[in-house]
């Protein structure tokens, strides 16, 4: 790490007696600078939602990100996987990853504006597979925990993941029931005090690395939305198989699982709040989730058009910069301007949320309008770097492949606009 | 012995910047620029944060000065675990003129204000790299100084300081109260957790003007120019070192 900080150093324009020492070039890195200042920074008195303590948390998140995370990114992206111990635990010391989670457990006890803060920070990190990863860790594996859980659950198992010595993983979507949470298959039996597990989960993110899952499963007979419970589960209990690492188009970094259930015992009181409400809880966790998701996508997007910006300024065609033409620099404008749009959407539902409010619709608008918008501006931004743009060693097109996912993941585009349709009352009467 | 070690820190311009010159000449571009605390003086509240955890010294005091934002570099101190700050107020003309012979005069007059015992700071800015404020400070004082140090120990009634030298590593055993100024190798400083970062909400910052201190801010020193450094020129392959010779003498270099 110290190396690390004199490689840092290094790159200051004041510090050339120091050239001697080594330091990593990374390839995405040969042809934009490592930091492209993006839009001017504000001062806290100007935010809508942030003061002062929110800049500060961006900044020393920022540090940790350029210190401990970008310069191993390209070889965790080759790897398939990133050590997700080390890096939690990193972030679980400073305190960034139970930010709006009781103090009793080593949270923060602070508002979501702060998750948001968080989240928009990690866009920094010039992959989407770690922020995903840490994504699950803090603010969609232990939400429901955190509000209905049991104090012994709290302490075996949201504690240790807001410290980061436990990793957590998030089981929900199995290979027949993605957007149709309802449709879930994975059993859970009461026989004694125990629940007897059998079925199955997909899409597991950290599912080869978590200590345990939030997982939920089917405890009774009855109408779907009443029927399921949210259960802590260790994954080292017998039974529990990781079956596969699933090879993805994008997102390579994050370890991604397909697990098994055989027979899987756990202690009834591993149920989080009340049985039958798993369905309620996890609905309720998907609010936070999205603008969540809106946060991390939108610093990434800024960052593409910034280095969009810096390559097309200096690659020429036709004798002049690619930027010069009208077509290019006039089309990253209308994407800025979409990105802007989009944070105050988000800003203004963080302070509605922040407030108490029920805010699915809002949320639910600019997850739909997130996912959409990061096709575009990748999809622009690709065809502008020509191709330079196609290949591995650019950033674009890690954030091509790994950005494609927010329409998908997380409550896919059609989810989101049956939600918004359903409160603007235009669904087809039964 | 009061236990108290004063650390200078600097808001300057952020390393991983590109700077530009204003189009006036007269300095650099430094509006809705990011900004940050001078690397050097991050190493300096890591050291003297240290200290204190280590129950060699009992507080530390960050002071900055320069405008309202020097503020921000304060809470980020504080945020590292220093105890309170203090932030000399200067604006306007007086900060453009501002450097190391001001600062040191002020930073003298703190430190016989707070009685401390210790004076630290980073060896230079990364904004001017002038290396004189710890030096200056020191002088004005009458202290020891042991500057560019990559280790300082506490012994006593004295500090033992590891200096960066051309030839190598120097000891100094140096009397306290004295200056120490912090060079690349002293120390990792820690990131400002978020517990942290929200605890020094609560920690006081003090609010000082020089004339308080009875410090004069007249500049000796006027920017006549700003210029940015000279383009660098295509370079030139030669065969032999006969060539190289010839077109040396050629473009008149020898």
């Amino acid at each position: 790490m110290r190396a690390l900080r004199l490689t840092l150093l290094r790159h200051s324009r004041h510090l050339s007696k120091f050239s001697s020492l080594g330091g990593v070039r990374l390839a995405s890195e040969n042809v934009v600078s490592q930091s492209a200042t993006s839009s001017p920074p504000e001062t806290a008195g100007d935010n809508l939602i942030y003061t002062q303590e929110h800049l500060a948390l961006k900044e020393s998140l920022r540090k940790i990100i350029d210190q401990e995370i970008n310069p191993h990114v390209d070889q965790w992206e080759a790897e398939g996987k990133f050590p997700a111990h080390k890096i939690f635990k990193i972030l679980g010391n400073a305190g960034f990853l139970g930010v709006n989670k009781p103090v009793k457990y080593g949270g923060l006890g602070l508002d979501f504006s702060y998750s948001v803060a968080v989240a928009e920070e990690l866009g920094n990190i010039r992959c989407g597979g770690v922020p995903m990863a840490i994504g699950v860790q803090s603010d969609m594996a232990t939400p429901a925990l955190a509000r209905f859980g049991s104090d012994e659950l709290k302490e075996e198992f949201l504690l240790p993941s807001i410290m980061g010595d436990k990793v957590a993983c998030l089981g929900v979507s199995e290979v027949g029931a993605g957007s149709d949470v309802s449709s879930i298959r994975t059993k859970a039996v009461r026989k004694g005090d125990e629940y007897v597990i059998n079925g199955g989960k997909m899409w597991t993110t950290n599912g080869t690395q978590a200590d345990w899952m939030c997982l939920l499963a089917n405890t009774s007979d009855g109408p779907p939305h009443r029927n399921k419970s949210l259960i802590c589960l260790p994954m080292n209990l017998p039974g529990v198989q990781i079956a596969r690492k699933i090879d993805k188009l994008g997102m390579w970094s994050s370890d991604t699982a397909e697990v098994f259930f055989d027979d899987v015992r756990v202690p009834c009181k591993n149920v989080i709040g009340q049985e039958g409400m798993g369905f309620t809880y996890q609905m309720l966790q998907f609010q936070e989730e999205r603008l969540w998701g809106v946060a991390n996508i939108l610093t990434a997007m800024d960052n593409i058009i910034q280095e969009t910006i810096q390559y097309t300024g200096q690659r020429k065609v036709f004798r002049q910069p690619v930027l010069y033409h009208q077509s290019v620099h006039f089309r990253l404008a209308e994407l800025q301007t979409e990105v802007e749009l989009l944070r105050s959407l988000l800003y203004r539902a963080t302070a509605l949320y922040i407030k108490g409010n029920d805010v699915t619709k809002l949320a639910s608008m600019a997850k739909l309008k997130g996912g959409r918008l990061t096709r575009e501006v990748a999809d622009s931004c690709l065809q502008y770097w020509g191709g330079m743009g196609f290949t591995s060693d650019v950033m674009v097109s890690r954030f091509y492949r790994d950005s494609r996912l927010l329409s998908i993941g997380g409550g896919a585009d059609e989810v989101m606009l049956g939600i918004i349709c359903k409160y603007m009352d235009t669904l087809p009467k039964k | 012995m009061s236990g108290r070690v004063l650390v200078g820190v600097k808001r300057v311009i952020d390393y991983a910047v590109k700077i530009r010159v204003r189009p006036d000449k007269t300095g650099v571009v430094t509006d809705g620029v990011k900004h940050s605390m001078n690397p050097f003086c991050e190493i300096a509240v890591e050291e003297a944060v240290k200290l204190k955890e280590k129950k060699l010294i009992k507080e530390v005091v960050a002071v900055s000065c320069g405008p309202q934002q020097a503020q921000e570099t304060i809470r980020t101190a504080l945020a590292m675990g220093a105890d309170r700050g203090i932030h000399v107020e200067v604006t306007g003309k007086d900060y453009d003129t501002l450097g190391p012979l001001q600062v040191s005069k002020i930073l003298a007059a703190l430190a016989k204000k707070e009685d401390a015992q210790l004076v630290i700071l980073g060896k230079q800015a990364i904004d001017d790299d002038c290396n004189q404020t710890g030096q200056m400070t020191a002088a004005l004082l009458d202290w020891p100084q042991g500057t560019f140090a990559s280790e300082v120990s506490m012994e006593g009634d004295k500090v033992k300081v590891v200096r960066e030298i051309d030839g190598g590593l120097e000891t100094v055993k140096i009397n306290i109260p004295a200056v120490v100024t912090a060079d690349l190798r002293l120390n990792t400083p820690r990131y400002a957790t978020l517990p942290n970062i929200m605890k020094a909400k609560k920690k006081k910052i003090a609010n000082v003007k020089p004339a308080d201190l009875g410090v004069d801010l007249t500049s000796r020193l006027e920017v006549l120019r700003v210029d940015e450094p000279p383009q660098r020129q295509a370079g030139m392959k030669v065969e032999t070192v006969d060539d190289l010779v010839g077109k040396l003498k050629e473009t008149g270099h020898i």
